[in-house]
């Protein structure tokens, strides 16, 4: 058995120390170390997405990033989303749009949303869909998470003029 | 008196070729022990294993429902689902 | 349960016009914690001085165990506990029902744990639990198991011949007229007949005869397989797991290890999907044989290769298809062969494919003969409308080509052919307050179906029916000191049921949405309900709450009319209060909040509970309508638009039903186009991953339109009718008489994947 490693980073805004293996991947870090089980394992491979955080401002697997590699950087998760218990305009346009259905795929999408509506304000359906294909939704059929999400824009958009 | 008909293959080891029947019962458990002293065995396989549809109206779980004189009863296998 | 003759209080369902909520899309009661991420999943759980539980499988499709040694791996520091075969009872070899359908324990028991054969690639052989994650690995590969390798067989006709290496020595073919005396992998055959199948045919003017074959597909939920499970010296036990019932989790773990049920508490995990393939048990028994082993908790949560390697698929088939009907439509003959891979132990659903091949029509013969097939791939578990969307495939894509050699529309062949109200159903009983021809209707005068297409479009037509289940559910409701309400069921809710049980409740009290609490309790703290599962908790659960909180609505009026000092037939219900109906009394009418205030005086805490077994399940009809286009160079298909027309009975929330219908309808795209369990010569899948098993993503799919067609069901209070299997039954076959459209070649195979759409279209 290797040493555990100490890593040092910045998750949703706060300071925070943690040991890990050094094989163990960020969300593991995440979900075991930190307690932040919002950022799920649905493949262990990067090919669901339910793992995805923003890691220093770009959307990643966090089951592809080890968690060693956290050290001195910024971790964004579900958890930090909603700023001071209020909800951030893309949860509340997956509740009124009902965009979710087991939840289970939800933190992942969620996160891969506002990472595209933070480079792209104003998302075609096609540029939309292309930029969620890395997260898989197997209940839904994605309808009414492209609406959901397209809705989101088009308010925050109202709310930046 | 209420008819009931077999309608899948999963209770010709107990019929052999007979696929109706008529039976003198006012509720499902009398057409139960009626069939199960005609056919040996038959009797616990419906209880067990078989759906009983009278009327039109599917019951999974049907012992004590009553049957009228001119009742239609289809015996079909249990339905689970996804 | 309290009585299994229960029946709705009124026969006839609540009046729309005055409906209030039901009907409604209000947010649902577990949004908040689900778009937060504080939703608790099956593998978010830990406890203090938890142990990590791995398994051992095996690595090859069929082999004679002849031993497991474990001494170096129980030597290992660290590893705590080691299970096998050996350490759970040998059951007896009979079915038992359990939550919602008949298993064989036996084979269940023999699926968790392998004893004396391996039976498939991945079959668990043994398990451990250990203090980390790397040392259970470690342990796993100091297990050191001697196999003697046997033959195997994974495509189902293979399996079926005469010299196919027999997986079960003591399996006979069922459902024959003799019992047959040599051993043989085809379990079970069943026939549905009905009339003169050769008189139908030489009444024919067309026969249309084909063949037809579907790959094994995942329900490829997003969540792995995950539980806690801790038994302490007493023998008391608690786990916590994600499944579609705590219920079912209970029955099979007291079965498969030999204790009593109420010595198991199981708490449900939030569900991250299911669609049939969490109705059992895979790892739960496991975590408690290495809990008890070892003395703590344990915690086991399966990788996604595990997931497809152990967990049930649902069956690759092959079909034959012959239909013979008049010159203007009229079918006068079918007849319909199934075989269904079980794979490693009997029960594939190829006996509700058959009961539903012929559902949507009237035909006076015909002929569904079906074989479920065991072979060396993973057990099937039940897979949303399990069977129906496989013989659908065949049935569907038949009447398509009826349809084109007999000049006519598709809807039209099926209206000409459609079961009606009263019509005798294919599979027995007769059909009452369907809403069948309506939804043809919809689709019909739908806009989609007379857009026009471009080159290299078609566009397909299929139906589907299922038949939607009702069953023993048990509901309660809790009046708090402030007149809120608090809604107790026993069934995970895994697409919104909290939401339409909050929602009936709250219509019957007339209290608003956000004043009714739904809980999904574990097993000691409300009674028993069998699993969600076949479309069945809207209905039966909603019946349950629906009941509990008309007895609450009686108490409140019994109430209100000792306070008032008035007779109670003089007090009314009416929207969330109690109201004196003689004016003349001149009484202030009493809320549910006043009441409640006033229990302690009015008879103690306000509450109910109904245990009932649901019958009256409407079955639920289908049509879809599908626009593809065809790349010629790659042979790709595009979804270009999809609309998907129901009889849903009563929508309760209708965004919700709304998304089974789209979610039934990709997962049914996915099937048709891209995906299959691909296994290599040596009984290996390849594609044990979602990178090779392709399930659709965003970019793959259109909007999906619904329409949602209602048509009352009587035997439920608000009319509901079950939706969430119907949809992914017709889109098989409507994707595939799309693309028949777009490249003028009926494709036969699923999935229509790019390497056979080229091919088909090279052959010219």
């Amino acid at each position: 058995m290797s040493k555990r490693t100490q890593v040092s980073a910045v998750v949703n805004g706060d300071p925070v120390d943690f040991l890990t293996d050094p094989g163990a991947t960020l969300l593991d870090a995440l979900r075991d170390e930190l307690g932040l089980t919002g950022s799920k394992e649905g493949c262990g491979s990067g090919d669901c997405g339910a793992c995805s955080v923003i890691l220093d401002g770009r959307l990643v697997c966090s089951c592809l990033v080890l968690a060693v590699e956290a050290e001195g950087r910024r971790v964004e998760t579900i958890e930090g989303m909603a700023e001071g218990g209020r909800l951030h305009i893309l949860q509340q346009k997956f509740l009124e749009h009902a965009a979710l259905q087991c939840g289970f795929c939800t933190p992942g999408i969620l996160v891969a949303a506002k990472a595209l509506l933070e480079v792209n304000p104003d998302p075609t359906e096609s540029e939309t869909r292309y930029w969620l294909a890395g997260n898989l939704c197997r209940c839904t059929g994605y309808d009414k998470i492209i609406r959901a999400v397209m809705d989101a824009a088009a308010e925050l958009r109202q709310v930046r003029v | 008196m209420p008819h009931v008909v077999v309608a899948c293959s999963s209770c010709r080891a107990f019929t052999g070729d007979v696929t109706t029947f008529d039976v003198e019962a006012a509720t499902v458990r009398e057409m139960i022990r009626e069939l199960e002293r005609r056919y040996p065995g038959f009797g616990e396989h419906i209880e067990r294993k078989m759906a009983i549809a009278i009327d039109g109206e599917i019951h999974q779980d049907a012992l004590f429902e009553p049957l009228r004189a001119e009742s239609e009863v289809y015996l079909i296998p249990k339905i689970g689902g996804g | 349960m309290s009585d299994v003759l229960e029946r709705p209080a009124s026969s006839a369902p609540l009046d729309d016009g005055r409906l209030k909520i039901v009907g409604t899309r209000p947010i649902r009661p577990d949004g908040v914690d689900k778009v937060t991420g504080r939703a608790l999943y099956g593998a978010d759980l830990a406890m203090p001085g938890m142990l990590v539980g791995k398994v051992l499988r095996s690595p090859h499709p069929h082999a004679r165990i002849v031993s497991i040694d474990t001494r170096k791996a129980r030597a290992l520091p660290g590893v705590k506990a080691i299970i096998t075969g050996a350490d759970f009872p040998e059951l007896a070899d009979e079915e038992y029902e359990a939550g919602e359908s008949a298993s064989n324990l036996r084979d269940l028991a023999l699926n968790v744990m392998a004893r004396d054969k391996a039976l498939y690639n991945g079959h668990a052989l043994a398990a451990v639990a250990a203090t980390s994650s790397a040392v259970a690995d470690e342990a796993l590969s100091l297990i050191e198991v001697v196999y003697e390798v046997l033959p195997h067989v994974v495509a189902v006709e293979a399996a079926m011949a005469d010299d196919a290496p027999v997986l079960h020595d003591k399996l006979f073919t069922g459902g024959l007229k003799e019992k047959p005396t040599k051993a043989s992998n085809i379990a079970k055959r069943n026939e549905i007949k009905r009339g003169d199948l050769a008189a139908g045919f030489a009444e024919a003017d067309v026969i249309f005869e084909s063949r037809y074959d579907t790959a094994a597909t995942h329900q490829g939920y997003i969540e792995p397989h995950a539980c806690v499970a801790s038994m302490a010296s007493d023998g008391q036990c608690q786990v916590w797991s994600s499944s579609q019932g705590q219920f079912m989790i209970r029955t099979y773990c007291a079965k498969v290890l030999d204790i009593d049920a109420s010595s198991i508490r199981v708490t449900p995990a939030e569900i991250g999907g299911g669609f049939g393939g969490k109705t059992t048990v895979y790892l739960e028994p496991l975590a408690l044989a290495l809990s008890r082993q070892s003395g703590a908790p344990v915690k086991m949560v399966m990788t996604r290769d595990e997931v497809f390697r152990a967990s049930g698929p649902t069956s690759a088939s092959v079909m034959t298809v012959r239909l013979g009907a008049k010159a203007d439509g009229t079918l006068t003959a079918a007849d319909v062969e199934l075989k269904f891979q079980a794979g490693a132990f009997p029960g594939s659903p190829v006996g509700a494919a058959s009961m539903t091949a012929l559902a949507c029509y009237d035909i006076p013969n015909f002929s569904i003969v079906g074989y479920d097939v065991v072979t060396n791939t993973p057990k099937v578990a039940a897979y949303r409308a399990p069977g129906a969307p496989i013989s659908a495939f065949g049935v569907e894509s038949a009447m398509d080509d009826l349809a084109l050699t007999l000049g006519m529309d598709p809807i039209a062949l099926r209206e000409k052919n459609a079961v009606h109200d009263g019509t005798k159903a294919s599979y027995g009983p007769t059909f009452r307050n369907i809403g069948y021809a309506e939804t043809l209707e919809a689709i019909r005068s739908h806009p989609h179906y007379s857009a026009p297409l471009g080159p290299n479009q078609g566009r397909g037509v299929a139906v589907g029916f299922w038949f939607n289940v009702g069953g023993e559910s048990t509901a309660a409701v809790n009046i708090a000191e402030d007149g809120t309400a608090m809604v107790i069921t026993g069934n995970p809710d895994i697409g919104g049921s909290r939401a339409s049980m909050a929602m009936m409740a709250a219509e019957v009290l007339g209290l608003p949405i956000e004043k009714v609490r739904p809980i999904v309790a574990d097993t000691a703290s409300i009674g028993f309900s069998m699993l969600t599962g076949g479309s069945r908790t809207t209905f039966a659960v909603g019946m349950a709450v629906t009941q509990a909180a008309q007895k609450i609505v009686e108490d409140l009026k019994r109430r209100a009319a000792l306070l008032m000092d008035v007779s109670v037939d003089q007090v009314d219900w009416i929207y969330g209060a109690a109201v004196c109906t003689d004016v003349s009394k001149g009484k202030a009418d009493l809320s549910l909040a006043d009441l409640a205030a006033k229990s302690g005086q009015t008879g103690g805490p306000i509450g109910s509970q109904i245990s009932l077994n649901a019958q009256g399940a409407g079955p639920g009809f289908g049509v879809h309508v599908c626009d593809v286009e065809v790349d010629p160079e790659t042979g790709h298909v595009t979804i270009l638009r999809y609309t998907a027309a129901q009889d849903v009975g009563k929508a309760i929330h209708p965004s919700y039903v709304e998304g089974q219908i789209q979610g039934g309808v990709a997962q049914g795209v996915g099937w048709a186009l891209n995906e299959e369990y691909v296994f290599d010569t040596g009984g290996v899948m390849e594609n044990a991953g979602f990178l090779d098993y392709r399930v659709p993503v965003a970019s793959d799919l259109p909007m999906i339109d619904t329409v949602m067609v209602e048509v009352a069901n009587p035997r439920h209070p608000f009319g509901a009718k079950g939706v969430g299997e119907v949809p992914i039954v017709p889109p098989l076959a409507a994707v595939a008489n799309a693309v028949r459209g777009a490249i003028g070649k009926r494709m036969t195979s699923l999935p229509l994947s790019p390497p056979k759409i080229r091919a088909a279209i090279d052959a010219g």
